[in-house]
Parts: structure tokens; sequence; C-alpha cells
């Protein structure tokens, strides 16, 4: 070291910092590659779980909180479908705590379901817009807790009732304001109450009314916002009901729901009772996973590039005890000490992270083509390039201090 | 020599201990993160049926929509045959052993009146399924061929059927009531769960085997509902439950068994000559396409691993780079260290290649300890992966013998690599310098 300080002025000394790296380049390239690939990790895997929360942050439409569904499976040889229902659905909309009670063929984010495609004209030949379909009578609006923006509810007189095998269709039907924008991209949603759709190619639908929102039974599917009311009820063994309750009320009354639904019919099954926010939980599990794996992954890794910055840190620090001493004997001040290592971090944790950045987008652009993700956010970089700068200055500070208090005298001696 | 080294990398480890054990956690973190997602990626992608494999075929014929192919590949052919194409295959018998299958369910009714009434999976299917899938059995066979072409009343049941119905004994030639019907029972097979669920990968690649097997023909039947994914590009034509069947919908998956190339060959050339002919009967308007995917070809083209688990096995091989940098830099300033010591070997005697080797046995004692640590590591990895993802993961989380020689092999060929280059600059100092300087 050549350097004998005696102005108050800080020197930086970055000259003599970087010319002692390159005595040990290695050393100081295996840090910034670690911090590089590091900082790839994490900032891919921040985006990662950022954009999962976006998806299941995602609004179904219906009431998550107080809905909840299950099926009734009727076994007995005289088991009669309709007028099990509607005994049901007298029974449970009487219920004290339900809000509005429905035979439903399918749940929102369920994960199971059906769909169909709407043509805007009739023919084999048109492109259809895929659409889940929920056939609901008259309560299904109250039931799912959605709101009319425009049009009308079906009326009681409209409801139909669905055999198996049946191929013919309502003349009415609901949609979702997506939906609607996505048949008739040039008007208004307002506009498309009364027009015409077309279901199995030429079967014609009017749209009486226009929701706000109902999302699909698949979470993954492209399609998630599109859906279609079909005023129906259904003849089919097993059927679906929904049931919304008062705020609060949900857990006590699927218990009773369930004890007396089984008891008011010998020849049936209950089952696949289940909250609506479970329903949702199971659909996203595979995101809630991916969240957590991916958050411990960041913190582990950032555990381990930290340590071995203190590692290799304390390293050079004890490898440089006397020249250390002969710096402070020659009239370095303690916080020169400091400064110098935390300098030299500094300008190996740029190199890191510069490269860190290149690396990122290169990742993000396998992520792209392969797993077909998004582009990443620009400000995803900068952040991740600070963070990784912080992580590397507060692991070499601890050995830094080590290294200021190396006593003057040490240099006189051998060791 | 060796069992010398080994010593020496003892006293090495034991003396600095924070460095060593910093090694050591960093390969036990990569190497558990990896082996983790290492062993989901490989139950995942397993052969189901190794030994059959090659000989088992999966039928696709393109039936689809005139103006759009099966999705937006032009490439794509339905994943599924109608129930017309899948019964006529099954009734000209051009292959060793072939089975039509769908998926339904029903109550089962178990006698006694304390005994409540269940719903039961179905797997609807030929006898040949049995033979051709080596579905091992506890009790009794599978049921006569005559019995697919009666529509007899016929059922196999599983293990844990067998045990709730009938106490787990041999209960062949017994009656079970399913779907309000009497049913003969002519078997009961063993655990069977072949990990992907290769068979049918369309309703879930990794759920549980049906409760219960039945013919096929009982589909029509007893208009068994159809549980498993059904997708129409035209509406059925008429009303009921006979016209949704003979409709242009997909909802049953066949296989067939070849033993050999001709067999596949002449077995391709009947598929297209049946295409012809319904082409004239109005029916396939797309151009003839069809294929016939062994096993693995088939669970290649229907992406049954999850993506997740592919992205997840990427990072953590990144992962367990970082840990191996962190590793190679943390050798480098231990063998520094150790500069004194090995100049005075050098000035005594000991050659280069004795204190690579010595070396190189202590960057191998530290992948073996920290390869340890890290199947362990890779245990609770899996048993977080359980938690996590729930119930059906629990065949896709287990370590076998192989994953675990894997591990092992991992952690010590990269700390041996990640040894080299310390080593190498260790055994290159020169001897007289470093006696001088202490």
């Amino acid at each position: 070291m050549s350097n004998t300080q005696t102005s108050p002025a800080i020197n930086w000394e970055i000259g003599p910092i970087f010319r002692a790296m390159l005595r040990n380049k290695v050393g100081a390239i295996l840090i910034a590659l670690q911090i590089a690939v590091t900082m790839t990790i994490i900032v891919n895997s921040v985006y990662i779980i950022v954009e999962r929360n976006k998806e299941m942050q995602r609004n179904s439409g219906i009431d998550n909180e107080n809905s909840f569904f299950l099926t009734s499976i009727g076994f007995a040889e005289n088991f009669n479908v309709p007028v099990t229902v509607a005994e049901d659905m007298n029974t449970l909309r009487a219920l004290p705590g339900i809000v509005d009670a429905i035979q439903i063929n399918a749940v929102p984010n369920s994960g199971s379901g059906w769909s169909m495609g709407l043509k805007t004209q009739s023919g084999a030949e048109y492109d259809a817009v895929g659409t889940a379909v929920y056939m609901v009578d008259e309560h299904g609006i109250n039931a799912l807790d959605l709101e009319i923006i425009a049009g009308e509810n079906f009326a009681p007189t409209d409801i139909g009732l669905r055999v198996v095998g049946q191929v013919d269709w309502p003349n009415k039907t609901i949609l979702t304001k997506a939906m609607a924008e996505n048949l008739f991209p040039d008007i208004p949603y307002q506009s498309v109450v009364g027009k015409t759709v077309y279901i199995n190619d030429i079967d014609p639908m009017i749209v009486v009314g226009i929701i706000d929102k109902l999302q699909a039974p698949w979470v993954g599917w492209n399609n998630l916002e599109n859906a279609m009311l079909s005023p129906e009820r259904m003849d089919f063994k097993g059927s679906r009901y929904f049931i919304r309750t008062e705020p609060g009320q949900r857990d006590r009354v699927m218990k009773q729901v369930e004890e007396l639904l089984a008891n008011s019919n010998k020849g049936r099954l209950i089952k696949g009772m289940r909250s609506v926010e479970e329903a949702r939980e199971r659909s996203y599990r595979g995101h809630t996973a991916m969240i957590k794996i991916l958050t411990t992954v960041m913190i582990i890794l950032t555990i381990v590039t930290a340590l071995g910055i203190v590692g290799l840190a304390s390293f050079s620090v004890n490898q440089r005890k006397k020249q250390i001493g002969t710096r402070r004997a020659l009239g370095a001040s303690q916080s020169a000490i400091v400064r110098y290592f935390m300098l030299e971090n500094f300008l190996i944790s740029s190199i890191g992270v510069i490269l860190g950045a290149v690396l990122t987008v290169g990742l993000n652009i396998i992520l792209v083509n392969t797993f077909g993700l998004d582009r990443i956010d620009w400000f995803y970089i900068p952040i991740g390039m600070l963070v990784l700068w912080l992580v590397g200055q507060g692991a070499v500070f601890g050995p830094a201090r080590k290294a200021a208090n190396i006593p003057p005298a040490l240099a006189t001696r051998t060791v | 020599m060796f069992g010398y080294y080994i010593k020496l990398a003892l006293k090495s480890v034991k003396r600095n201990p924070i460095l060593s054990l910093l090694m050591i956690t960093a390969i036990a973190l990569g190497i558990g993160a990896s082996m983790t997602t290492i062993t989901v990626n490989y139950l995942m992608s397993a052969d189901p049926i190794p030994n059959k494999s090659h000989q088992l075929f999966h039928i696709q014929v393109d039936s689809w929509d005139p103006n759009n192919a099966f999705n937006d590949d032009e490439d794509a052919l339905p994943n599924q045959l109608t129930w017309t194409d899948a019964t006529n295959f099954i009734h000209a018998k051009k292959a060793l052993r072939q089975s039509a299958m769908g998926m339904s369910g029903a109550i089962i009714e178990p006698a006694g009146d304390d005994a409540k009434p269940f719903e039961a999976s179905i797997r609807l299917a030929y006898t040949d399924f049995f033979a051709m899938f080596e579905v091992p059995f506890i009790y009794g066979t599978p049921w006569e061929s005559a019995s697919d072409n009666n529509r007899e009343q016929v059922i196999v049941l599983s293990k844990r059927i067998n045990e709730s119905v009938f106490g787990g004994e041999n209960s062949v030639g017994k009656t079970i009531i399913v779907d309000g019907r009497s049913f003969q029972v002519v078997g009961v097979i063993d655990d069977w769960q072949p990990m992907p669920k290769f068979y049918d990968v369309n309703n879930g690649a990794f759920n549980e085997t049906e409760e219960v097997f039945m013919p096929f023909s009982l589909k029509e039947e007893l208009e068994l509902p159809n549980w498993g994914n059904n997708s129409c590009w035209k509406s059925p034509e008429g009303e009921g439950y006979s016209a949704f069947l003979r409709s242009e919908c997909i909802n049953t998956q066949m296989w067939v068994e070849l033993p050999d190339e001709t067999a596949k060959a002449e077995y391709m050339g009947f598929l297209n000559n049946y295409v012809m002919e319904q082409k004239e009967l109005g029916r396939f308007p797309r151009p003839l396409k069809n294929r016939l995917s062994n096993v693995m070809q088939w669970m290649e083209s229907q992406e049954v691993v999850e993506e997740d688990a592919k992205m997840m096995m990427w990072l953590s091989f990144m992962f367990l780079l970082v840990c191996l940098l962190n590793t190679i830099g943390l050798l480098l300033a231990k063998f520094t260290g150790k500069s004194a010591e090995i100049g005075l070997r050098l000035a005594v005697g000991a050659s280069k290649a004795d204190l690579f080797k010595q070396h190189l046995v202590e960057s191998a004692m530290i992948g073996l300890l920290g390869g340890i640590a890290g199947l362990g590591l890779a245990v609770l990895g899996l048993q977080g992966i359980k938690s996590l993802y729930g119930d059906f993961v629990d065949d896709l989380a287990t370590l076998d013998i192989s994953m675990i020689l894997v591990a092992l092999s991992i952690a010590l060929l990269s700390s041996i690599a990640a040894g080299l280059y310390p080593t190498w600059r260790a055994c290159n100092i020169a001897p007289a310098s470093q006696l001088k300087s202490q």
C-alpha cells in the first residue's frame, strides 16, 4: 500500500482496491458470479410470485366467503329429481341464515363444468367464442350475488327442464359483460341486450341481460371471464346445489343443511359439500404451493450467498491481518479500513449485478419461450440490483468491522 | 495412503469448523433442492409399465370439425375417440389385445341395514384391459370375453372396495348392488396405481385408479353417466342417451397391444382403411390423419409433466450452481490458508500428485457429508411438497434407491469438480516462499 493519508479529506482508494482485486481475480469472480446467479433466480422468482398472486386475486364474481355447494345423488328406484329439487329449494330458501339457493350445473372456479361456443351468425363456418355455461333458474342472480347491469333477469316462466342427452337450448340467455364485449366488440355492452346469439352453430338465443362479472369453472382457462346463464333446471341423477348465506353464517348453515337434506330423503346421498373458498383454494393450490416454494428458495439463497460473502471476507481479513496492521500503524483510521472492504465488495457486487441484470433478462426470455410466462417488467431489474448490492454490503460489514479492530501493533509482530 | 488422506481431511475439516460447516450446508441445500425437484420430475415422467410400454399404443383418429383443428395447433388430433369408432375398432379385432375404455360412477349399496350406500368411480373396459396392463389379481380373474359381448353384469373390485363391502374375504361369485342393479363379482385386484395413470391422462394423469371395473358395453345398456372429459364439435343428432353415444362427441380412450413393427404397420393400415370407408359415409371431414402412440410418446404428447415442476427443477439447478460457486470460493480460501502446511509437505518430499489426491479426498469428503445432509433435506422437501399439493402427489414424492444414488453421485461429483481449481492452485505454490515468509 503506497497510501499515506495525511489530509482529512476522504480518499476513496478505488485504484489500490482494484489493483489488489486483480491479484486475487478468482475469488472476486466467484463472488460476482454468485451474486449474478442469485439475482437471476431471485428477480425471476419474485416476478413469478407477483404474477401468480395477481391471478389468485382475480374476482370470481360470486360471494366467495358466504357460499357453498353440494351434490345430491338419487339412487332409490322411485327417486324423482324435479320433485325433490323443488322441495329442497323451498326448504333451503326458507331456512334462516340462507340468502338464496339454486340448482346449478357447475360452480365458478371449482375446476369442473360445462363449456359451449356462441356465434353472432348462424352457421358452422363462423368462428365461435367459448364460454362457460351455468344453468340456473330466476334465483340464480341473487344466489350467485351477481348484478344485472343491462337488461333483465329471467322470468319464472322462462325456466325449462333439461333432461339427459338433450341437445336443444332455451331461447333466452344472460351474458357476462366480458362475454358480450368479446362477441360484439364494436358496440357498447348495453346494446347487446336484445341481440341474438347462436349456440350449437345454429340454435338462436336472445340476450335478455348482461351481468357485471362471473368467472368460468377453470381458473387456468383463457376465456375465464366468459360465462353465460341458461334458464334451466336439470333432471339429472346427480344435482348440484349452490347456497349463499348471510355473512358469518356459512359454517353453521353448512352443517345444518347436510343433516337436513340427508334426513329428508333416504333415497339419496349428499356428497361433495364444500365452501366456495375451499374450492378456490383447491383450484389455486398449485399457485399457492409455487409461491411458498419460491419464497423459501429466495430466502435460503440469499442466506447462502450472504454467508458465502461473509466467509470469504473473513478469510481475506485473516489473510491480510499484517497488511491491515501496517496500514493502521501508518495512520489509516478504522473507518478507512472498513471503507476499504466495503468498497471492495461494492466493486465486486457491481460487476455481479450488471451480469445479473443480463442473466435475469436471459432467464426470463427462456421462461417466456418455454413456459409461456409474460415478459418481466423493467423495474424489477434495478430493484433486484439494489437489493443484491445491499445484501453484499450487509454481509461484508461484519468482517470489515473485525478488520478495523486489528491493532496497529500487529504489524510489528511475526505471526 | 487413502486412509491417511481421509484422516488428514477429517483433521482439516475439524480445524476450520465454521468454514467447513458453511461448505457442507451450502452443498446440502443445493443437493436438497435439486433432489426434491428431480424426484418429482422423475416420478412424473416415469415409465408406468416398463416391460410393455413399447407394445401398447393409444389410438388417435382425426374425426374433428372440418373448419377447425382439435386445438390451436394445426397438427393436433383429438385426444379421445367417439364411442362409435371405439366400438367399431373393438369389433374389428385387429390387435393382439385391445380395450376401449371410459370413466363413470354409480352408487354402491352394500348388503345389510346399517351399511351406508356410497358413490364409487367405475372404469368401463374390455376384458383385455387386465392382461394388457398386467393388473394383479388377489381373487378370481377378469371377466370372460363373452361378458363383453353379452353385456353381462359382472364386476371386478379394487382391494379397498372389497374390504369395505365384503370385509376383504374372497368375494368371487357374490353379488353386489351397483346403480340399483345386481352385479356378480368375478375378481378382486390388488393395489394397482400406475404412475402416471397412463391409460387415461385426460382425466388427471396422477389421479387414483378407479374403484370398480365393468364391461364397457354396459355404458349403453345402463346409460351410465359420462364422468370423464367429453368434447364435441357438433351437437348430437337427436335426443337422448343413445344419440349422445352415437354423436361425434369424443369421450372414449382406446389402447391396443401390438407386439412388433409389422403388427403396428398393419394396424395403421387398418385405421387408414377404416377412415377412408367412413369418409364415404360422410364422416371424418378432415384430411386423413391417424396416429398410434406408445406409452411414453403418449405421455409426452399429452404433456404429463407439470410445467411448474419443470420450471422448479431448472431453478433448483441454478440454486445448486450458486451453492457450488460458494463452495469453490470457500475451498479456495481454505486451501490458500493451508499454504504453509502444503509448502512444508512439498519441502519434505511429498509429490504434487500426492498433494492433489489428498486435497481431492478432502473436497470429496465435504461433498459426501453435504450429500448425506442434502438427502435429509430432500426428504423434508418432499414432505413439504406433499403438504403443499395435497394427497394426490403422495406417490410422486417418495425417494427410491436410484434417486438416493443419484443424489450422492451429484453431490460427490459436483464437490470434486468444485475442489479441482482450489486444489490445483494450492499444489502450485513455491515451497520456498511459503517457508520463508512465516
